[in-house]
């Protein structure tokens, strides 16, 4: 990952002669014990989950809406209790008691709940004041802050004033300053526009690394939660069903909601007459299927691994019946030749493939590519 | 401020609007004119005059100040009793606090006339109290708390607001803090807005207090009544000239107000 110019001026706010003086200055785990939540209607929106989150670790939350991320996010905030029985434990000490005002943790919301009567500086500074931070100290402080996250000459302007990615700038400013032990990020980068949410998304992990300070992040964007998290807890219907770091969780998931979730897969069922041939078939097209593989009654296989070369070279002809420009890209759907009516495979090429509508390929897929296909537990 | 239009209005759309406007204004550029002249059977030929205002000033000067006065103070009681009402409905998924909202609003569907007469019925025996200008703030805070408690629990509701609120508990801030330094702060347009219709309703009130009021406390609207009834229809028209000069600036300013507020908090 490029660290570009937000490196140098983290590096400006943070002299050698006080390592970490933006975080807590020690890192705490977090410890989630059988926590689950029904709200008063009856519904179920946080099975009971255990989760441990270690000392300066960023981890990410990952689902689609409605899965129960942003529930225990809160439960661990303390914005919701947990049902009886759970317990949330910060380096150790039982918080479940705990209200969020005392549980000593740092929020960052999706459309960043700025004090909108107040200016960049009073707002990144109205933690020190609660905590009766003299205002010269206080004064010192968002003025370190400000500079580390680059909000230089934009302390006097009203969050109306600014922009997306700097009141997001803002956000994490008045989050961090108060010194908190863990930094909850409620889906923080949802409200930028695409283009700009890149760019702040780099920021944001290069910043997490230097304050290190343990972190949760919620998200639904795979793409920010690989960039930014060191780990990632996949959530579907209220449980964690995939935990671990993103490569691990893509190259071997072990979920499959996991595989489909992060990423696109294509899956390829396996009649018993294929499993005995020891094939996977799609059509007429065939590859060999790895012993390892040889029960399984489907397979996955990512786009990006699939191999498309010219027709008469090795693997089995296939015809392109759609090819798609994405830009960094180029996306091929497959079917067997001559079998217009087949299943497709999709296939990502480079975009300087020389590939073309309508021609016939050859399709190989190497050994080690194809991933098990789990039955989902009921 | 100059305008252009690139739309021509039709004319018939022009006519009914001019129609409109001289039937809602005709009455009262004749009541002006009425307390401006020296006796209104005659006509504008008899002469301009002020001794009409002279003499209203003279008899009714401490009602109107009484007035500015009654409907400031229903300000004031409004904001201490409504912001913290608006925040407790706003923030209640009761089905009570939904019917007690439902019951705040009665006052304005029922007659003046009956809520002054229940007031007088249960209060009427604490003669002190019976005959204090208190009495006829009591009824007014009654008549105009609604319009205080709707307008700001509307926006207290908002759900941004509890975001607001979930930010300030996350930095630590008790209850007052985020209360007075966040949330009232936040909703300072509908606040300020509240309050100039309090004040407004306040001002204008005749049902309530003319059942209320005893001689001491005798506010503008009432005696404007008492001047028509008892007095040259001049006089009357002069009340009402001088209820112009000294109301419409005090609402302007208000106006001002709110709209400065709505500036510097409104958009987000």
């Amino acid at each position: 990952m490029e660290t570009g110019d937000f490196a140098s001026a983290a590096d400006a706010a943070l002299p050698a002669t006080r390592p970490k003086a933006m975080g807590t200055g020690q890192s705490t785990r977090v410890d989630v014990e059988e926590c689950a939540k029904t709200f008063p209607d009856g519904t179920r929106a946080l099975l009971p989950t255990s989760l441990a989150v270690e000392a300066g670790e960023v981890l990410a939350l990952l689902g689609p809406s409605g899965c129960g991320k942003t529930t225990l996010l809160r439960v661990i905030a303390g914005l919701e209790s947990a049902d009886p029985g759970g317990r949330i434990l910060f380096g150790g000490e039982d918080v479940t008691a705990r209200p969020i005002e005392t549980r000593g943790i740092g929020m960052v919301f999706q459309h960043y709940a700025l004090f909108p009567q107040m200016t960049a500086a009073a707002n990144i500074g109205y933690g020190l004041k609660i905590r009766g931070v003299p205002e010269d100290e206080r004064r010192r402080r968002v003025g370190e802050l400000v500079d580390l996250v680059r909000l230089n000459g934009l302390e006097h302007k009203r969050p109306a004033e600014l922009s997306g990615g700097q009141r997001q700038r803002v956000a994490l400013a008045r989050a961090v300053a108060v010194r908190p032990r863990v930094l909850l990020l409620d889906e923080p980068l949802t409200a930028l526009d695409a283009k700009l949410k890149e760019s702040v998304r780099d920021e944001l992990a290069e910043l997490l690394r230097r304050l290190h300070i343990t972190a949760i992040h919620v998200t639904h964007d795979q793409q920010e939660a690989l960039a930014i998290a060191d780990r990632l807890a996949i959530m579907q219907a209220g449980r964690i069903v995939g935990l671990g770091d993103g490569e691990t969780l893509y190259r071997t998931p072990t979920h499959p909601f996991v595989t489909e979730f992060l990423g696109r897969v294509n899956r390829i069922e396996r009649d018993p007459a294929a499993r005995s041939a020891g094939e996977i078939r799609l059509g007429d097209a065939a590859w060999p299927c790895p012993p390892a593989l040889s029960e399984n009654v489907a397979v996955l296989v990512r786009p990006e691994d699939v191999r498309v070369g010219p027709a008469g070279t090795d693997g089995a002809r296939m015809t392109v019946a759609r090819r798609v420009f994405l830009g960094e890209r180029v996306q091929l759907h497959l079917r067997p030749a001559g079998m217009p009516d087949a299943a497709t495979l999709i296939a990502e090429v480079d975009r300087d493939h020389g590939v073309r509508n309508g021609d016939t390929v050859g399709v190989s897929i190497a050994p080690e590519r194809w991933m098990p296909w789990y039955e989902e537990q009921a | 401020m100059a305008r252009s239009s690139t739309r021509r209005a039709s004319p018939v759309l022009l006519g009914i609007t001019l129609a409109v406007t001289i039937f809602t204004l005709a009455p009262m550029v004749l009541s002006v004119t009425a307390g401006l002249i020296n006796n209104y059977s005659v006509g504008i030929r008899s002469g301009f005059t002020l001794r009409w205002l002279q003499e209203v000033w003279s008899v009714y000067g401490d009602t109107v100040w009484r007035s500015l006065l009654l409907a400031t103070s229903c300000v004031v009681a409004a904001l201490v009793v409504g912001v913290p009402a608006a925040y407790a409905l706003a923030r209640s998924r009761s089905r009570w606090m939904r019917l007690f909202e439902e019951l705040l609003t009665l006052p304005v569907a029922v007659p003046g006339l009956a809520t002054a007469l229940v007031l007088i019925l249960v209060y009427g025996q604490m003669r002190g109290f019976r005959n204090s200008f208190a009495f006829i703030l009591v009824g007014h805070l009654v008549f105009t708390l609604p319009f205080m408690v709707r307008t700001v629990s509307a926006a207290f509701s908002r759900p941004e607001l509890e975001t607001l609120e979930e930010a300030a508990r996350s930095l630590g801030a008790s209850f007052r803090q985020r209360f007075f330094g966040i949330l009232v702060p936040a909703v300072m347009p509908s606040i300020t807005a509240g309050s100039l219709m309090v004040f407004t309703l306040s001002v204008g009130e005749f049902n309530l207090t003319w059942m209320l009021h005893t001689p001491l406390t005798r506010t503008l609207p009432v005696g404007l009544a008492d001047s028509y009834a008892s007095m040259r229809l001049e006089i009357g028209s002069a009340y009402t000239l001088v209820f112009f000069i000294v109301v419409l600036p005090v609402l302007w300013v208000l106006q001002w107000i709110v709209q400065l507020f709505e500036r510097r908090y409104g958009n987000r």
